[in-house]
């Protein structure tokens, strides 16, 4: 196994994450919570998985750990080859920075900072050159439909669009996942749902995807369910059908604003 | 992260609170202005010390006549009569590391020009007291060795007694009456200013010591011997050899004390430079009190900011930022407060220096040396206390981070 981080899968036919026997045990006091309780997973390169679970079922904890916030007190877990249990604080920043994209249900942008420095801050942690940078930057925004606004500060912004910018940041470094820990939970139904489409777009772009949601109306844009419960895996099962943004948005009504003050 | 976008971060950091930043920085402003000017004060008052002293003539002895004793109660310096105007012609005659001589006498009086009087003291010198003192003479002349000889009632006036008893003619070619005697005034000496002890070195009147040792002091001794010596580093040959000629013309055994004391102005000069210095350090300390309260204050805002972007923390660690990428950030911008700090207390502290000179009429010297002080101290504040707190910023759980509301 090899600890360098261009190096892709393992060998088999593209799995991006191998996780297996995955505990979390944390200590409050004197009493341990077991987190997760042996979880064993894989996930595929082009996947968009969603996690789902009641809160205290361990899904936040498991995200922690894939985005390497977090290690896990025992069993292994394998991203792109690599094994990052074994990785230190820096080496694990690293992999932030490189193949993981975050996208929280806050947003989480800087605020009083542009839209296209938000996204820029990823770069500033890699040797990427100035003028790189926000040739990259620009681009992300354009992906995700806010080329228009890339000077726009984050209380210019409405919340989907604040939540654009945290996906342009997701995907300015190329990431191998894009880990989104409950992207819509702050937003409104038509909001969600064009997310969502963006989410799909990438996704069939190729972006591996795993979303954290507790609404199973957001989970039905995903391919695969994978439900958590008291620490451990209850089910895991391919979404044949999942449902297109693109035409559930035709189907919400837009919200005017004058029929909302009438 | 390049260190040249870390520090443009810094600055805009700083400006979203731009009154918080000015305040911290305030510390560091008066702290630094406050060592600034101390030690431009300090240095001042060294070197016009030093400058008086240096116009005494540095290699000037003095020779006083030692204590008395008698059955073995010692009376105080110069209570002794042992100098004698033949132990001054011996000391010129016999010790190659003088250079000029002047015997001198010494007494105080009631001077009276015309309608006008003055209270002054009237030394006797000899005919090389101005050499010595390198003391030139402003117009007339000064005594011949005719006149010493010859015990001549002539005098030469200090600045000050001259515009005290002159205050309109030239009194050169007058008579004054110095307790009755009369003197004839041939010339007036230029203006020294103050010594070192703050005394008018202008309120004297020279004569011959002759004439004083005859006219006016009814004593028959002499009360000081001025001496230089040929230079600088022959002070303590001469010292040696001055000391070695009076012990034998006095007769003094080998186990008994010198009945004279020589002083040279190189000592006097060494400790009133100690002072001044000891002076400097002391005042340069008491403001550099304030420095390490302005730093206290950076370290304490920094804190406060810390905290408060605990979430920027979390968001910057959870997109790749490492722990010393965190903790160059925070140090920066601790850095960046000190440093326009302390450049601004600089600029304060030479402005306020030269205004204390100008109002006060004190002497300030500002040296680089005290410049680069402050600057380097500034900095070292900035990352002493700046440490701590970036130190916590960095060490924060991400998870912990994030969640912070």
């Amino acid at each position: 196994m090899t600890r360098d981080l261009s190096s892709s899968s393992s060998g088999t036919n593209g799995t991006l994450i191998q996780i297996e026997h995955l505990t979390k045990v944390y200590q409050l006091g004197e009493v341990d919570v077991h987190a997760l309780r042996g979880v064993s997973v894989n996930v595929s390169k082009g996947e968009f998985v969603a996690i789902m679970g009641a809160s205290g079922s361990g899904k936040s904890t498991f995200m922690n750990i894939l985005g390497c916030l977090d290690k896990p007190t025992k069993g292994s877990y394998i991203l792109e080859g690599i094994d990052v249990g074994k990785l230190s604080r820096d080496e694990l920043a690293l992999i932030r920075n490189k193949k993981i994209g975050f996208v929280f249900q806050g947003f989480n942008l800087l605020s009083r900072t542009s839209a296209l420095e938000n996204v820029e801050l990823p770069l500033f942690y890699g040797p990427t050159s100035n003028k790189i940078r926000k040739v990259k930057a620009t681009e992300a925004l354009e992906r995700v439909g806010l080329g228009d606004r890339i000077h726009h500060y984050p209380n210019q912004l409405s919340g989907g669009q604040q939540q654009r910018v945290a996906i342009a940041r997701s995907l300015v470094n190329d990431p191998s996942i894009i880990l989104a820990d409950e992207p819509t939970g702050n937003l409104d139904s038509r909001t969600s749902v064009e997310v969502m489409g963006i989410f799909q777009e990438l996704n069939n772009n190729g972006i591996t995807i795993i979303l954290v949601t507790h609404e199973p109306d957001i989970a039905e844009f995903a391919k695969r369910h994978i439900v958590f419960r008291d620490g451990k895996i209850r089910a895991d099962k391919v979404n044949n059908k999942p449902k297109i943004a693109s035409e559930v948005i035709k189907e919400i009504p837009v919200i005017d604003d004058e029929e909302e003050a009438a | 992260m390049k260190i040249l976008n870390i520090i443009l971060s810094a600055f805009r950091a700083l400006q979203r609170n731009k009154m918080r930043s000015f305040l911290t920085m305030l510390g560091i402003i008066i702290g630094v202005s406050a060592v600034i000017a101390m030690l431009a004060i300090g240095q001042g008052a060294e070197y016009s010390v030093k400058q008086q002293i240096a116009a005494l003539g540095t290699n000037v002895l003095m020779v006083y006549p030692g204590a008395q004793q008698q059955a073995g109660v010692r009376s105080g310096a110069g209570s002794a009569t042992t100098l004698t105007e033949d132990d001054a012609l011996a000391i010129s005659r016999e010790c190659p590391a003088v250079q000029y001589i002047s015997p001198g006498a010494f007494a105080g009086g009631q001077v009276i020009a015309g309608n006008l009087n003055w209270s002054t003291s009237v030394q006797g010198v000899g005919s090389d007291y101005l050499e010595i003192r390198q003391w030139p003479i402003e117009y007339g002349d000064f005594f011949t060795d005719q006149d010493i000889k010859a015990a001549a009632k002539v005098c030469i006036l200090g600045k000050t007694v001259a515009d005290n008893l002159f205050p309109e003619a030239s009194p050169v070619d007058q008579t004054i009456r110095i307790r009755s005697v009369p003197f004839k005034v041939v010339g007036v000496l230029t203006k020294k200013g103050q010594n070192a002890m703050g005394q008018d070195q202008d309120d004297v009147i020279l004569a011959p010591y002759t004439t004083v040792l005859k006219r006016l002091s009814h004593f028959p001794n002499l009360r000081f011997i001025l001496v230089s010596a040929t230079s600088l580093k022959d002070i303590s040959a001469a010292q040696t050899q001055i000391s070695a000629l009076l012990r034998m013309r006095h007769k003094i055994q080998p186990y008994d004390g010198d009945d004279f004391t020589i002083r040279n102005q190189t000592d006097l000069a060494a400790t009133a430079t100690a002072t001044t210095e000891v002076l400097t350090i002391l005042l340069a300390s008491i403001a550099s009190v304030s420095l390490l309260v302005g730093g206290i204050g950076i370290m304490n805002i920094m804190l406060v900011s810390v905290t408060e972007r605990t979430r920027e923390i979390g968001i910057r660690m959870s997109i790749g930022a490492r722990a010393r990428d965190i903790l160059t950030q925070f140090l920066i911008e601790a850095l960046v407060l000190s440093l326009l700090g302390g450049i601004t207390g600089i600029i304060l502290g030479v402005v306020g220096s030269n205004v204390i000179s100008s109002i006060a009429k004190w002497p300030t010297i500002i040296t680089a040396f005290s410049i680069i002080l402050s600057f380097g101290f500034s900095i070292a504040i900035g990352i002493f206390f700046g440490f701590y707190p970036a130190r916590k910023a960095a060490m924060l759980n991400p998870i912990d981070a994030l969640r912070y509301e």
